[in-house]
């Protein structure tokens, strides 16, 4: 699904010149759920911005579902995040003056769909995240774990291929927070493949796989696909 | 994508009403300064007939001081004398010609119930209604015969129609002027050429006269100009007829050419006149007729002042710096809402749609910026209808002009708000996104 490949990113300003990644390399497989760790400034979130084609990247390749997106023009790069990628933000980025319906219609208004189309991807969305009843609501009439499902329903509705995750939970009660890591396990296990990076080590550990970065390379993987297996074994 | 726009647009300006208040007024003021003098500008400069302009002539013959010219750069007065104007009325060339001039008469209704008021008149002969294109309620002009034979006819205008006769058909009426009775042939419909070119002596913008009476009368009538009457060198003159063989002029004459032939055969024939008129001791200084056409006439009669021009220039730089503080104020607006960018561009919005999305906003202030502007305009031009004697017939807002004004602030706006919608919509969004 994603496949990047010594990829380094550089920030430079007139004084000094940043690494945010170093020959960074990272393989994401179809269906995948991958979370990515890291100290503040270890290049996770540069990473994430490269993988969601928010950024653009100075060496290395980096194909997303198969398609080389290294030299892609910024319009393509776009299209291409508005039909196969999915974000979801620590701060729920919702825009406040719109209402639950219309924050969710944004990426499908420039997908170009027709509004019978829209309509129904909306309800559908709003309906799996719990909020089908608080589609006219603005956003501050809504509890945070509310608004951040909110931005999951708008990042559902496009249907994406790969969902990124920017510590999803970070402003969330323990309780609220949990739910919306249990709403996107969900999405998972229905396909989806979902990059997640945080910082909170628990909600790590529930990942299939988690990804250690630090100084913008990929210092360690752990691989808990096996754990969760046995896991899910015993439970049953 | 365009009404979503709009709607977004509108939520927008309602998210921040004192900036959007801000920048809706200075776009108003900018305007309303601009259709108030652009508004008087346009009327000034208008071409009262336009159909007619480039075929109707001013005649001018050069009869004046001999050491100085009547007007610069060598121009020759604006009017005849008498004796010209009966010599110039021979001739066949012309298809139309009109010699006029502007008086005054008492007028008393038939039935003597109202008091006798005092009504501006034009004497002119039988062309001026065929050759102005004068429209006609009742009845029409008198034909050149009522002007041979000394006919007392007269053509009212509407308003006096309405005064004298309540507004119905008085043709074939009766009415007093100067206590001489006069038959109504016609009725004019409200004609208001603006500027009004045929007498530019009596200012450009005044009313069209409340009624009409041939020429022919002048003689018989002793009728008295009352408009500019000019002469250039000491002459006794102690009776009416010492008036007619003047070389004052006080009379405005225009011929009809329709074509380049019929002009040359025209400009030849005044000069031969002039010619025989040296000859005769008159005419001192070098020939110099001349066939000006309605526009050129009003250039060199300077309609349009300079004052006009320079306040038309003014209000446009005025214009300029609101929009300089709109480009300020907008860059202010769409950079604060750098993070909603960065997340219509993270959500898949390319460039041209987000700068498509604060285009339709700028738009829509432009247009609520016309709208205010107009209502300032109209203000604004009724305290030129005020201050100003003699502009009250310019200051008007039509359909036509309405328009410009809106399109005026669509257009400023747009240009205005290019740069920082093209600038907000460039925001790379990765940076953005956490501050959202």
């Amino acid at each position: 699904m994603l496949q990047m490949t010594h990829i380094s990113k550089v920030f430079r300003t007139d004084l000094v010149q940043t690494h945010a990644l170093r020959d960074f390399s990272l393989t994401v497989k179809e269906g995948e759920f991958v979370a990515v760790t890291g100290p503040s400034g270890s290049g996770k979130t540069t990473f994430l911005n490269i993988a969601g084609l928010l950024e653009t990247f100075d060496t290395g390749s980096y194909l997303l579902d198969g398609k080389d997106v290294s030299h892609l023009s910024d319009d393509a790069r776009s299209r291409l995040r508005n039909e196969k990628i999915g974000f979801i933000f620590q701060g729920f980025n919702l825009i406040p003056d719109l209402s639950v319906f219309d924050n969710v219609d944004v990426p499908l208004r420039y997908r170009g769909l027709d509004g019978k189309a829209r309509r129904q991807r909306i309800e559908a969305a709003l309906e799996q995240v719990g909020l089908a009843s608080r589609a006219k609501h603005l956003p501050s009439q809504l509890s945070g774990g509310q608004q951040q499902r909110v931005a999951i329903a708008r990042a559902l509705a496009g249907t994406p291929r790969v969902l990124f995750a920017d510590e999803p939970t970070g402003n969330l009660d323990s309780l609220m927070a949990r739910q919306v890591l249990e709403m996107l396990e969900e999405i998972n296990a229905k396909g989806t493949t979902i990059v997640m990076v945080t910082h909170d080590p628990e909600l790590a550990r529930r990942a299939h796989r988690n990804i250690h970065v630090m100084d913008g390379q990929v210092s360690d993987f752990t691989d808990f696909s096996q754990a969760l297996s046995a896991r899910d074994a015993l439970a049953a | 994508m365009f009404a979503h726009n709009l709607f977004l647009a509108w939520k927008s300006l309602r998210q921040n009403p004192v900036l959007s208040l801000l920048m809706i007024g200075a776009i108003g003021l900018g305007i309303g300064v601009c259709m108030t003098t652009l508004t008087v500008y346009t009327l000034m400069s208008n071409n009262p007939i336009p159909q007619k302009s480039s075929v109707l002539y001013a005649v001018q013959l050069d009869s004046w001081d001999p050491n100085e010219a009547w007007g610069e750069p060598n121009q020759p007065p604006s009017q005849l004398n008498w004796r010209d104007t009966q010599a110039l009325l021979k001739s066949e060339i012309p298809q139309r010609q009109v010699a006029m001039f502007r008086s005054g008469f008492a007028v008393q209704e038939p039935g003597n119930k109202l008091p006798a008021f005092l009504a501006e008149a034009r004497v002119t002969t039988a062309d001026f209604f065929e050759m102005f294109q004068v429209p006609f309620i009742y009845g029409g002009g008198w034909d050149a015969s009522a002007d041979h034979d000394q006919q007392q006819l007269v053509v009212l205008s509407k308003k006096t129609n309405d005064t004298v006769f309540g507004g119905t058909n008085s043709v074939g009426k009766t009415l007093k002027l100067d206590d001489r009775e006069f038959r109504v042939v016609g009725v004019t419909e409200d004609w208001n050429p603006t500027p009004k070119f045929y007498d530019l002596n009596n200012g450009s913008f005044a009313k069209p006269e409340e009624l009409y009476v041939p020429f022919g009368l002048v003689e018989p009538l002793e009728l008295k100009s009352f408009g500019n009457t000019n002469g250039w060198k000491p002459e006794q003159i102690n009776s009416y007829q010492d008036f007619l063989n003047a070389e004052e002029v006080w009379i405005q004459y225009w011929a009809e050419l329709p074509d380049a032939k019929s002009r040359e055969a025209y400009q030849a024939f005044i000069d031969h006149y002039v010619g025989e008129q040296k000859k005769l001791g008159r005419y001192p200084r070098p020939l110099n007729n001349q066939l000006t056409n309605v526009v050129d006439w009003m250039r060199i009669n300077e309609v349009v002042t300079e004052d006009s021009k320079v306040l038309l220039g003014l209000s446009f730089l005025f214009l300029a710096v609101c929009l300089l503080n709109i480009v300020g104020l907008l860059l202010s607006k769409f950079l604060g809402k750098s993070g909603e960018t960065a997340l219509r561009r993270a959500l898949g919005a390319t460039h041209w749609q987000i700068l498509q999305k604060n285009l339709v906003e700028v738009g829509l202030i432009g247009l609520l910026g016309g709208v205010l502007g107009l209502l300032l305009a109209f203000a604004g031009l009724q305290g030129v209808k005020l201050l100003y004697r003699g502009y009250e017939r310019l200051v008007q807002l039509n359909g036509e002009l309405l328009l410009v004004a809106l399109g005026i602030a669509l257009a400023s706006s747009l240009i205005a708000g290019l740069y920082p919608a093209w600038r907000a919509a460039r925001l790379a969004p990765a940076g953005l996104l956490k501050t959202q």
